[in-house]
């Protein structure tokens, strides 16, 4: 039972953390109508950007407060150097321009950092264990993730729900061609929702960062991850991204935990513990796939 | 538009053409030798000190070898069997290269194997990756090995673990070629219970809340890992974070060393591996070798960088004996197999599958007197072992 | 359609076919065995691109799991030969036909997604291939197999490099021959006409969708082709062969050489190929040891022919004539 509870947290922890990835990307992908490939490398960017802060300023919190803005100027410029000129060409356009952008962050980081992995250590007062149960700890540091995964995704939703900003983001995802010509300044919506995403994009890195290391290429596995995502959750929803976010790390986890227990009871040990981690990773899959058929547009996407 | 098109194809094709074809001058010279490895992404740094060693041999051997000066290609698999596979096969058909080293990968040694070693007809040494598909039934004349078979070194650790008296060991590592062979070789020796095993999905899956969870629900005496390069370093994180430090401790191969302790630090302190090689092994080469490297680099060497050492320095005694003439392929074969060369880790000699027949130690995770994180042998685990392939090799 | 020798795109297209054609002789006089293995991946690649291109470029339907027919495709024949069935006539039927029935089975369960949830889907699909063949543990799981060549008794050794790329540009050109029918046939252009415009070809009666899946599993199909000459060319199989990335390439191919033309996907996988060995050694001429950051300016290069060079290689050459 305990392990149970505990392997359903483990879920909510990596949903979290994706969620967060995710939001940024629906977001854009919503409102710009833009496939940003190079998403992952404002994840692996902000991690880097972490690291660096951390290392001058001494400090976990200091250093993540730090990258969080530079990440937010990155994203801008970024916006403003390549970005802005895809949103009026059609997908391929843009896929092909932000893999080339992977592809030059990859390299500039090999260049800058050096190829050797980093490592952000988790800070003194959340390196020990929390019993969340009496008798039952769990990584102090994990528990903190989600706690603000958690503050995150209701600060999002208030920022969606109920600011300004939040209703012309809402408005812009069901039409864009209106909102432009209700006179709102459209370019700079843009910069400041792809600048947000950017933000979430490196907080994520930030937080993944002490579990794993900061290294070159780190966010592009994930990536495609947070594209099933939002495509589960239908493109610029954030409801939607929050729900298959959740679902997707409960997906993971449980598949990892107890499906090479399940897969013994009819095949060959050997078998079934080489099997598991490629059928855990495929039922991610075929869920989307699933939900794709059921609902063409995802859980809460447009419908057309 | 147009012209410009051409422009760049003509010197682009010119480039290719230049990088091997157009130095056939220099080839009666040179001794040429290939080097694969992973030199772009997130195991970069494997490659960078394997580099780094082949480099100080080069320097060590004075740049030459009987003569002739000394050629090295480095080529980058990028961590890819496939990408492996085309690399190895460049560098025996355009560069022409007479040995072919290197390869810490086991799957990309695989899928390279037969390019090189059948259809190349061209000496492949590994550096590192020793599956067990190439150790039996699959050996190859053309086939040499400066490291292990991936089975024995988890064996000499299941043999101390039995010798410590620990009683269930639950196994983790990745599904792949080597992750397989290697919690196959821990589970071959040790006589105790196997509480768990786990294999994650390779080389994605950075996240082990879930394996570590059920190893806590399971209780074991001791975790055994195979986790090379940054995932040592995340499964080390993670297996102090989630406070199984206190409980149960972690045993490991190639897991924890010189390239992950920079980011492991203090997590690692205590930790007990199996190696074949280690920094402080008496013996002359390997104290020089050591000392120069920390002197050119400031970091430890790793048991990768050592095994490429005596890669470029068992090809150099072949070439010297037969004064650089490398054209009778059976003679250059012979001379390797002599292995009449002074290996970092002592006595040295090849078994009948052209496997190292050698000593395996265990080492402690400890840090050195300058405050560096290194390791240090504590014991012998097993003398002069042969692995367990050997015998279904027809090789004599 | 082949244009005179005045036009740029005739001129190239003679040269290319030229050089295509007596690639073997070059390499041998020049001996630069390496460069006819490029030669003959390039070959295959394109095979797979130009297959790509029939529903990507001419149908708009962009298709993010296209690797998995090479995947198919190879392991079609990877199987067969590690189960002792070595003929070809065996083998590369079945892979195409494998690879046909699954670009059915997924056209008629994607094609009810348009855009970017087709994209996702077909990405998807191909994924689940992916794991199913890492999983498959007989048959080497993540490591991949090493399998023996096809064989045509009495017919060709594809052993033979020379033997096997000459086999391989007579497959593209046949490919390259069918795609141009399928392009100017009635078929060709309701596919055309549903890209631009789905409702006026439905409310004109095509059945929009049946249309579609033929095209899907007509593409398939010379997919399954060309991953059955790529497991050939290598003697190898693996799951990398239909990861996403390679789907990625593919499209990269296609969109770089330009979308929708008969010999765009050619051009790109030709300039992909060449970009990929030359960025190298030509930044290490500039300075050493800059190669190992090819990347550094091949990724700006996308990035700029994403944003400029709208319609790709093809539109560079001037405008279509015929």
């Amino acid at each position: 039972m305990d392990t149970l509870l505990i392997q359903m947290l483990n879920g909510v922890q990596l949903g979290l953390l994706m969620f967060l990835l995710a939001a940024g990307l629906t977001l854009t992908f919503g409102i710009m109508d833009l496939v940003n490939l190079a998403h992952g490398s404002l994840y692996m960017m902000g991690a880097y950007l972490a690291w660096t802060f951390i290392g001058w300023t001494d400090s976990f919190v200091l250093g993540v407060l730090l990258a969080l803005p530079a990440t937010f100027v990155l994203g801008i410029v970024v916006e403003a150097v390549v970005v802005r000129r895809l949103y009026a060409r059609d997908h391929l356009d843009q896929v092909l321009a932000t893999f080339g952008l992977i592809l030059f962050f990859n390299e500039l980081v090999r260049a800058v950092w050096g190829p050797a992995g980093k490592s952000i250590a988790v800070p003194p007062f959340l390196s020990h264990t929390v019993e969340i149960l009496p008798g039952v700890p769990y990584s102090a540091y994990r528990f903190a993730l989600i706690v603000v995964g958690t503050l995150v995704a209701i600060l999002l939703a208030w920022l969606v729900a109920r600011t300004r900003m939040g209703m012309l983001i809402r408005a812009g995802a069901s039409n864009r061609r209106m909102i432009a010509a209700l006179g709102v300044n459209i370019e700079l919506l843009f910069s400041l929702v792809f600048g947000l995403g950017a933000v979430f994009a490196g907080l994520a890195g930030m937080m993944a960062a002490p579990i794993g290391s900061v290294k070159i290429g780190m966010g592009d596995d994930i990536l495609i991850l947070a594209f099933v995502i939002i495509v589960i959750g239908g493109i610029g929803s954030i409801k939607g991204a929050f729900i298959a976010a959740m679902l997707v790390g409960q997906i993971d986890i449980f598949g990892r935990s107890y499906l090479p227990d399940l897969l013994k009871t009819f095949l060959s040990p050997a078998t079934a513990s080489s099997a598991a981690p490629a059928i855990s990773q495929m039922l991610v899959y075929l869920v989307m796939a699933g939900v794709l058929v059921w609902r063409p547009t995802g859980l809460f996407g447009q419908r057309t | 538009m147009k012209g410009k098109l051409f422009g760049t194809a003509t010197i682009a094709a010119l480039a290719t053409m230049s990088a091997g074809g157009l130095q056939p001058a220099m080839a009666q010279e040179s001794l040429k030798i290939g080097f694969v490895s992973t030199f772009s992404g997130s195991q970069a740094a494997i490659g960078e000190d394997m580099r780094r060693s082949v480099d100080l041999a080069v320097e060590h051997l004075g740049g030459k070898i009987a003569g002739k000066k000394i050629e090295i290609v480095y080529e980058d698999d990028q961590f890819k069997p496939d990408v492996g596979k085309a690399r190895s096969e460049k560098l025996v058909q355009q560069d022409k290269v007479s040995f072919v080293a290197g390869y810490i990968w086991s799957n990309v040694l695989l899928a390279s194997y037969k390019t090189v070693t059948e259809e190349g007809d061209t000496i492949l040494i590994s550096s590192n990756a020793g599956p067990s598909q190439i150790a039996g039934e699959g050996c190859n004349k053309n086939f040499f090995s400066t490291s292990w078979q991936n089975d024995q070194t988890p064996m000499a650790m299941g043999d101390y673990l039995n010798s410590k008296g620990v009683k269930s060991l639950y196994v983790v590592g990745p599904n792949y070629a080597a992750g397989k062979d290697m919690l196959a070789g821990v589970k071959r020796s040790y006589k105790g219970t196997i509480a768990g095993e786990d294999y994650t999905k390779w080389p994605d899956q950075l996240d082990f809340s879930a394996e570590l969870t059920k190893i806590a629900a399971a209780k074991p005496d001791g975790i055994f890992i195979f986790y090379p390069g940054a995932h040592g370093v995340q499964f080390v994180k993670q297996w102090v974070q989630a406070g199984l430090n206190k409980t149960v401790p972690l045993y490991q191969v190639f897991s924890i060393d010189a390239i992950t302790l920079p980011q492991q630090g203090d997590l690692a302190i205590g930790t007990l591996g199996a190696q074949e090689w280690v920094n402080d092994l008496p013996n002359e080469q390997n104290k020089k070798y050591v000392a120069d490297f920390k002197k050119k680099y400031n970091v430890y060497p790793s048991y990768y960088g050592a095994q490429s050492y005596d890669s470029i320095m068992l090809i150099a005694s072949a070439a010297e004996a037969l004064k650089g003439d490398l054209s009778n392929k059976d003679k250059v074969r012979a001379e390797m197999k002599k292995a009449n060369f002074k290996s970092l880790r002592g006595d040295f000699k090849f078994g009948n599958n052209n496997f190292p027949v050698q000593n395996y130690y265990i080492q402690e995770t400890v840090k050195d007197a300058a405050g560096m994180m290194t390791v240090k042998t504590i014991a012998t685990a097993v003398t002069a072992g042969v692995d367990p392939y050997a015998a279904k090799c027809p090789m004599k | 359609m082949m244009a005179s020798l005045r036009t740029p795109r005739g001129l190239l297209t003679v040269l290319l076919l030229v050089l295509f054609a007596v690639l073997p002789l070059l390499t041998q006089a020049f001996d630069q065995r390496y460069l006819l293995s490029i030669g003959t991946r390039v070959v295959i690649w394109s095979i797979a691109a130009v297959s790509l291109n029939m529903i990507l470029g001419y149908g708009g339907l962009v298709s993010f799991g296209h690797a998995a027919f090479f995947g198919i495709g190879g392991y079609a024949v990877g199987i067969l030969s590690a189960s002792g069935v070595a003929s070809g006539w065996v083998q590369w039927p079945v892979a195409i036909a494998a690879a046909a029935v699954w670009a059915a089975l997924i056209g008629a369960l994607s094609l009810r997604t348009r855009g970017v949830y087709f994209l996702m889907i077909t990405l998807a699909f191909a994924q689940l291939v992916y794991y199913v063949a890492a999983g498959l543990e007989v048959y080497g799981g993540d490591d991949g197999l090493n399998i023996g060549r096809s064989r045509f008794p009495g017919l060709i050794n594809l052993a033979d490099k020379a033997s096997f790329y000459w086999l391989c540009l007579a497959l593209l050109v046949a490919t390259l021959w069918f795609c141009d029918r399928f392009a100017c046939s009635r078929f060709g252009f309701v596919l055309r006409g549903a890209r631009s415009n789905e409702q006026r070809m439905t409310a004109l009666g095509f059945p929009v969708f049946q249309y579609r899946l033929v095209a899907m599993i007509i593409s398939g199909a010379f997919g399954g082709l060309s991953g059955a000459l790529l497991a050939n060319e290598g003697a190898y199989v693996s799951p990398a062969m239909m990861s996403w990335v390679k789907s990625g390439d593919l499209i990269v191919m296609v969109v770089l050489g330009g979308m929708g033309t008969l010999l765009g996907p050619l051009y790109g996988a030709i300039a992909f190929f060449v970009l990929e060995e030359s960025l190298k050694p030509l930044m290490d001429l500039a300075h050493k040891g800059w190669g190992e950051y090819w990347q550094i300016v091949f990724g700006p290069m996308l990035v700029l022919v994403a944003l400029y060079a709208k319609g790709g290689i093809d539109s560079l050459l001037g405008r279509r004539h015929g």
